[in-house]
């Protein structure tokens, strides 16, 4: 192995075919109650592109935060073997000055300023104590060119678009003269073209001798570019599958990443199901600031009386958007569609119309969109419908505590009284709030959007309970989930989204994991593009 | 201390102010030698205050829903001279005079919430430019001249409630007042003490509510009588501020209107996915808060006798603090009416009370800008220690048997890190673009 300061694109491919740059050993990560990664191995050899896979929360973006070092040193277990050597790095810049470059999915320029000056941002280029403008200019030059982004140095980053300014952060990262560059979710944001463009890219880097590290969800796109996969499951390293040697297909990819059995983590139960009562018809939606971007594609489905329905996508491929947008169009520009309850059509152009339509959605983003954490949990609980406690013009406060109590204890919700404030409790029981919050407003449709994130085990288990109750008592009830063994095991029917279209439709005993994982990476971009423009 | 904690409900930090307030009063009564608690000058705390205070409790609902006004020092003398040329040009009755003026607050608000509600332009730049638009209005109509008022009008200034009745040596209204709003709040407490018994929720001990209820009661007659026993009765300014204060304070407490501003200020978004129409409540406030700040104008007028090119400077910015040191966040969705008048009184009385000591005008600037720093420090160090705010919870959780656990700060630590993580992922995708 020769370690004599292999600089940026100097060393050539030829430094030996599996030669290693990065070797992580025995990585573990635990945060308070949580273990995010527990002895994860990964190898990397130099001048490749090695992909990482997972399901969402599986742990890749927690192991590339150790290798960057935002989780410095000493705050995990196992051991960094950068080119051969043990390497300890407490900030990011310590990694970056060793040359390992990580572009977040946010990208991180500063729209108002120009594509060269976000280039040399914190590395500016000065002659005596001067920003050089004139070299500022060309070296911007020399490196865009290296990205194949054809656009004046000079153009604010606000100007362009999303897939160049992805080319940006690359040309930043190359003007660092990085050896290893880590990109998270690089495609996620792009159409199709750009993203191939990106991955044309991101191939030429490699005859560079660039290594890259990729997390991605588009396993084409892997199967594509990749020289090795990776993949974590549960935040452990499962694999790490040679493409050419070991012959890798997606169905290869996928029998990975999801490869565990479905344990009992459910309450029995026994659906009873009726009549169609809900449907959504050919529903669009236009992306809120981009008019170019459809966020939900001629979208239809249905929901029946005591029915659980899930809903399987992956991050952004528009399940929260289609939820949104239907209830009360709290989200985008609906195009065209419509919707209907017990065949009669609604008109929701307010969130309050769909909560007197019996709607209700439960959001994903429990703090940020869920919770006034100000509050405590009475005056949350009948947060969405005071109305229904008001007599005349006063808020009957003793009402307010009666139902306050009384889903406390239906939800057995842990806090010492109903008027603690809801930023003191944990996340299991924030989310019984938040659905105490919703049933308060007797609704017919329940909509829950990842109702389990980020609560532990026995939470969930609680809450799969109340959600089939909740059926049992006749709604409907809509379950958006990233996680597929949740699904499977909750879900009467299961629909798939991808990239805002919906791809397919399976019952309970038809759908597992390969199939549903099939259907929600299934690409209709190509299909779609005509729609679109 | 846990009696006081029982008598007082909640953390006894929540009394900060309130105590600040008694200490204060008591401080500048021995300095002055009791000047301070003479009846005349307590007519004059109040008079001269009560203007200031009407902004306050306007501008609580401003920031509690997250926003500010600038303008309302600016406001409140266009509307001011407005109202003392029509009344004396137009020779308008004072009392049309008075609605002349409600109705242009109520224009003025409809424009800057417009402003605010509708196009979405931050109201710290609506109000700046109406302070300067106003103001310049303001010179523009009255061309820079003092006009005066009638007497008439100048009754919501510094009139007195009449002597009526027997000669008891005092002004019997007053007293009756005082008597009336004690009567009011045993009432209030007993029927929602009954109340809660009937749902079976936990009460406080009734000593504990005696002892409050008593020590409110005897604070409030005390007030009474001493002004009853001075020449004047209790100011009509004050008496409307009272009034202000128990509207007010029931819309915010007791009503959706008032949930729904808390519900905005504390999380937007939340609220917007709860069903709140949160441009009507951005621009029910900044609406309300301009007809505030027209009865404020008018009160001042009719106190000064006229109104002139430089009233109302300063204005908002002592009705600003009065909100902060009254214990609202400056983020939104903290905050009460009651306890903004009490910050208010606080630099009322500082005021006072310095100015009897023949203290002069720049040490007095000096003092009360301390004060604000040190009693937002004090909040601000309070919540770090994820404990409430001072008086921002006061009188929201005086009737509340709260379980203080030693544990109860515990779940935040908990949270999730991992989990946080996934969220900001999955936000970010969808907000590409």
């Amino acid at each position: 192995m020769s370690n004599d300061a292999p600089v940026g694109a100097a060393s050539a491919p030829a430094a030996g075919l599996h030669e290693v740059i990065l070797e992580m050993r025995h990585i573990t990560k635990e945060f308070p109650g949580v273990k995010a990664l527990s002895d994860v191995d990964m190898t990397v050899r130099r001048g490749e592109i090695h992909a990482i896979c997972g399901e969402n929360g599986a742990g890749k973006s927690t192991l590339m935060k150790v290798l960057s070092g935002v989780h410095p040193h000493g705050s995990y277990t196992g051991e960094i073997l950068w080119n051969g050597h043990p390497a300890q790095f407490s900030t990011i810049r310590d990694s970056e000055h060793a040359g390992i470059v990580i572009i977040h999915q946010e990208l991180a320029l500063i729209p108002e300023l120009s594509i060269a000056e976000n280039i040399f941002l914190g590395n500016e280029q000065t002659r005596r104590g001067a920003i050089d403008w004139v070299l500022t200019q060309r070296r911007a030059a020399e490196l865009l060119e290296r990205v194949g982004l054809f656009e004046d140095p000079m153009t604010k980053v606000k100007d362009i678009g999303v897939g160049k300014q992805q080319l940006v952060e690359i040309a930043k990262a190359l003007s660092k003269d990085v050896q290893l560059l880590i990109l998270d979710e690089p495609t996620a944001a792009l159409n199709e073209s750009d993203s191939q463009h990106l991955l044309q890219i991101m191939d030429g880097l490699r005859g560079r001798g660039v290594t890259c590290i990729m997390i991605s969800h588009k396993l084409n796109e892997i199967e594509q570019i990749s020289d090795a996969i990776t993949i974590i499951r549960d935040g452990r390293s499962i694999e790490t599958l040679r493409v050419r040697e070991d012959g890798v297909d997606e169905n290869r990819i996928i029998r990975g990443m999801v490869g565990r059995d479905l344990e009992s983590r459910f309450p029995e139960h026994t659906p009873h199901i009726g009549e169609v009562f809900f449907e959504v018809d050919n529903w669009r939606v236009q992306h809120p600031v981009r008019a170019d971007r459809l966020v939900v594609k001629d979208a239809s489905f249905f929901v029946r009386h005591g029915e659980i329905v899930g809903f399987a996508g992956l991050m952004g491929a528009g399940r929260t958007e289609l939820m949104r947008s239907i209830f009360g169009r709290s989200y985008g520009t609906v195009l065209a569609g419509r919707i209907l309850k017990d065949g009669k059509e609604l008109h929701l152009k307010h969130v309050r119309d769909a909560i007197e339509a019996g709607l209700a959605y439960v959001t994903e983003d429990r703090k940020t969109l869920g919770l006034n954490l100000l509050d405590d949990i009475k005056r949350t609980t009948v947060s969405a419908k005071l109305s229904r406690i008001t007599d005349g013009l006063v808020i009957n406060e003793s009402e307010e505590f009666r139902f306050a109590e009384q889903y406390r204890k239906e939800l057995r919700t842990k806090t010492p009284t109903v008027e603690e404030g809801v930023s003191k409790l944990s996340g299991g029981n924030q989310q019984k709030v938040v659905l105490a919050k919703w049933l308060f407003t007797e609704p017919d449709l329940l909509i829950l959007d990842e109702p389990t994130r980020g609560i532990d085990v026995g939470a969930k288990y609680e809450i799969y309970g109340i959600i089939q109750r909740l059926a049992d008592q006749g709604k409907g009830v809509v379950v958006v989930s990233s996680e597929l063994p949740e699904l499977l095991g909750l879900a009467d029917r299961i629909y798939t989204i991808a990239e805002g279209a919906i791809t397919g439709c399976l019952d309970k005993g038809e759908a597992d994991q390969e199939s549903l994982m099939r259907l929600m990476t299934k690409n209709t971009t190509r299909t779609q593009a005509n729609a679109v423009s | 201390m846990n009696i006081v904690r029982k008598i007082f409900g909640g953390d006894i930090r929540q009394l900060g102010m309130v105590a600040a307030l008694v200490v204060l009063i008591v401080y500048f009564q021995i300095k002055t030698g009791g000047l301070t608690l003479d009846p005349n000058n307590v007519n004059n705390i109040i008079q001269g205050n009560a203007y200031i205070l009407v902004l306050a409790i306007g501008m609580v609902l401003v920031i509690i829903a997250g926003h500010i006004d600038l303008s309302v020092g600016s406001v409140s003398a266009f509307v001011g001279i407005v109202v003392a040329i029509a009344i004396r040009d137009w020779s308008l009755p004072w009392p049309l005079g008075i609605l002349l003026g409600l109705a242009l607050g109520a224009l003025v608000g409809v424009w800057q919430g417009f402003w605010v509600a509708r196009v979405g332009i931050p109201a710290f730049i609506v109000t700046l430019a109406g302070m300067l638009f106003f103001r310049g209005a303001n010179q523009y109509v009255g061309k820079s001249n003092t006009v005066p008022v009638p007497d008439g009008f100048q009754v919501i200034g510094s009139g007195s409630l009449p002597e009526v009745g027997p000669n008891t040596g005092y002004n019997n209204l007053t007293v009756l007042l005082g008597i009336l709003g004690c009567v009011a709040i045993v009432y209030g407490a007993l029927r929602s003490r009954a109340r809660l018994k009937k749902i079976g929720a936990q009460v406080e001990e009734s000593w504990a509510m005696w002892t409050r209820l008593a020590l409110i009661c005897v604070a409030i007659l005390g007030a009474m009588f001493l002004i009853a026993s001075g020449r004047k009765g209790f100011p009509v300014s004050g008496l409307i501020l009272v009034v202000l204060v128990l509207v007010y304070g029931f819309v915010t407490s007791k009503t959706i209107l008032g949930r729904h501003i808390y519900a905005v200020g504390g999380n937007r978004h939340a609220a917007e996915l709860s069903g709140v129409k949160s441009r009507q409540i951005n621009f029910f406030v900044m609406a309300n808060m301009a007809v505030l700040a027209a009865l404020a104008g008018m009160m001042f007028v009719a106190r000064s006798t006229a109104s002139g090119p430089f009233d109302g400077v300063g204005w908002e910015l002592d009705a600003i603090a009065a909100v902060f040191i009254g214990g609202a966040a400056v983020t939104g969705g903290v905050g009460t009416v009651v306890g903004s008048i009490v910050g208010g009184l606080v630099m009322a009385v500082l005021n006072n009370g310095l100015q009897l000591e023949g203290v002069g005008a720049d040490a007095t600037q000096m003092i009360k800008g301390l004060v604000l720093l040190i009693a937002v420090a004090f909040d601000v160090y309070n919540k770090s220690q994820g404990r409430p705010s001072i008086i921002g919870l006061f009188l929201r959780n005086r009737d509340r048997n709260r379980a203080d656990g030693p544990g109860e700060q515990t779940a935040i630590a908990e949270e999730n890190p991992a989990e946080s993580e996934v969220r900001s992922t999955s936000s970010t995708i969808r907000s590409d673009g």
